[in-house]
């Protein structure tokens, strides 16, 4: 579980988040949601600790990254994997090697084990015999899957996934739904998915947090979410604009 | 006073700082290393040869050009190329074509890496990307950068040899006396130091304007320009205070 207490962001001048409190559960899809600006990549940001808030504090299974040292947010750092929008897989390696990469760092493994890993974490996601491809040789799905396999070659608590349908085709966005969907629940990790797509939303979100300029508007489960949007003013033309994409 | 300047430098010098406080590895240290010698290194062979062999041939060639009068030996365009080539023209010239070729593949690398998350990725896994991404190459540059001079100043001598002979301007003994006649080994270690000092400047400054890009592709070639820029002024900015600390 991860817990967001009285969090507020700003650069230079704009502030981009403020006060926000929220908790993220475990086991569950946590799904931020709102229009683009809306501070949720930052918020994501935030939470993995590539931007540091202002002030605040976020407690992954009450520890505190915002006052850990460097030896103790590597430990947390470990059970963290991510989806990025843009997969980020390395260019120049092979999609074993990005797969075994955090594995040659964190991890105690032979070669051999890593191997194995690296082939089980590849059927994961149902992409056997791609080993040896560069990631510039492979579709954008078959991307999106190296990089979720990526996220799951260590043994992680928390999954971040940025966007994780954008430039996907619908079909290919359910797939790549379905499996963060499945992994989330057969490993019981806390999954936090940062998305406009309300597809998404409706179809693997158990706890949904809504965004407004900068501010947690809504936070509930799906249940409440469908009653939400008929009375959230600011929701509801959220809805309506993203039908309209 | 423009104040960017103490904004970059501060921010150049906690670049540095950053890339020793969590060492990753030795393993995949020394894998990255060999790596960027190589790309460095051997990479870097066929521009340094073409470019050093020329130097070597237009220095013998004006030198012979200026020397209009019959009482200075002929002997003394040998001492002009192989001085002026250990001197000036191997380290400085080599490192100027270098600050080009290896500093703008250097900052267009890692400003790639940095505008498609790939640096974002390392962070998230806990891996110090500023060590994993710059240290190997500065360390690899400062390897391979020197040696790449050594062989610059022999090919440029050479070429200068060439050029003497196929022209007529003097004859090999001619060439080998004049060579010879002053040779110190200082002048050698001279070199060696300013290929080692401009080796960690081109490979250090490019990997600092990749490293802190922001944007898209358009970015990353400003990036690459200004790492080429700054590492040419630095690289001639630190030929002539090591001239004046070391001659």
């Amino acid at each position: 579980m991860i817990e967001v207490k009285n969090l507020n962001k700003s650069f230079t001048d704009k502030h981009v988040l403020y006060d926000i409190n929220a908790t993220l559960l475990s086991g569950k899809n946590n799904l931020i949601i709102g229009a683009s600006g809306c501070g949720k990549s930052v918020l994501l940001k935030c939470l993995v600790g590539l931007e540091k808030p202002q002030t605040g504090s976020i407690l992954f299974d009450n520890r505190d990254i915002l006052n850990m040292n460097p030896v103790e947010l590597r430990v947390v750092r470990k059970e963290i994997g991510m989806l990025f929008q843009g997969t980020a897989l390395f260019d120049s390696l092979t999609v074993e090697e990005n797969i075994e990469f955090p594995l040659r760092f964190f991890s105690k493994m032979s070669p051999a084990e890593r191997k194995d890993r690296v082939n089980f974490c590849l059927e994961r996601v149902n992409l056997p015999n791609v080993n040896k491809k560069y990631p510039s040789e492979i579709s954008g799905g078959m991307k999106k899957r190296v990089g979720i396999a990526r996220a799951i070659a260590l043994d992680i608590k928390y999954l971040f996934c940025d966007e994780p349908n954008s430039g996907l085709d619908p079909i290919t966005s359910r797939v790549i739904d379905e499996l963060i969907n499945e992994i989330t629940k057969e490993y019981q990790i806390t999954n936090i998915v940062a998305s406009h797509d309300m597809k998404t939303v409706f179809d693997i979100g158990d706890h949904i947090l809504f965004m407004y300029k900068g501010k947690l508007w809504w936070e509930g489960n799906k249940e409440d979410f469908r009653h939400a949007v008929k009375e959230v003013e600011e929701l509801k033309l959220f809805i309506d604009a993203s039908y309209f994409e | 006073m423009n104040l960017s300047f103490f904004y970059h430098f501060g921010r150049y010098i906690l670049f540095l700082k950053s890339m020793l406080t969590k060492p990753e590895k030795f393993e995949i240290f020394f894998k990255r290393l060999f790596d960027e010698m190589y790309k460095i290194g051997i990479g870097s062979l066929p521009i340094i040869a073409i470019t050093s062999l020329f130097i070597g041939a237009v220095t013998t060639v004006q030198t012979a050009y200026q020397l209009v009068s019959g009482l200075i030996s002929k002997t003394v365009i040998g001492t002009i190329v192989s001085d002026s080539t250990m001197l000036e023209l191997g380290p400085t010239i080599s490192c100027l074509v270098l600050s080009g070729k290896v500093g703008a593949h250097i900052a267009s690398e890692i400003g790639n890496m940095r505008i498609s998350e790939q640096i974002d990725a390392l962070d998230v896994m806990g891996i110090n990307a500023s060590g994993y991404l710059a240290f190997p190459k500065i360390i690899a540059g400062m390897i391979m950068i020197p040696l790449l001079n050594i062989i610059a100043i022999t090919l440029s001598i050479y070429g200068g040899y060439l050029a003497g002979e196929w022209s007529g301007i003097l004859t090999h003994d001619e060439f080998i006396t004049g060579a010879r006649s002053t040779f110190k080994g200082f002048t050698l270690f001279f070199s060696t130091v300013k290929a080692f000092t401009f080796a960690f400047i081109i490979t250090s400054v490019s990997s600092y304007h990749g490293y802190y890009t922001k944007g898209g592709a358009l970015e990353v070639g400003e990036s690459s320009t200004k790492a080429v820029v700054y590492s040419s002024v630095l690289v001639l900015f630190f030929d002539y205070i090591l001239a004046e600390l070391m001659l």
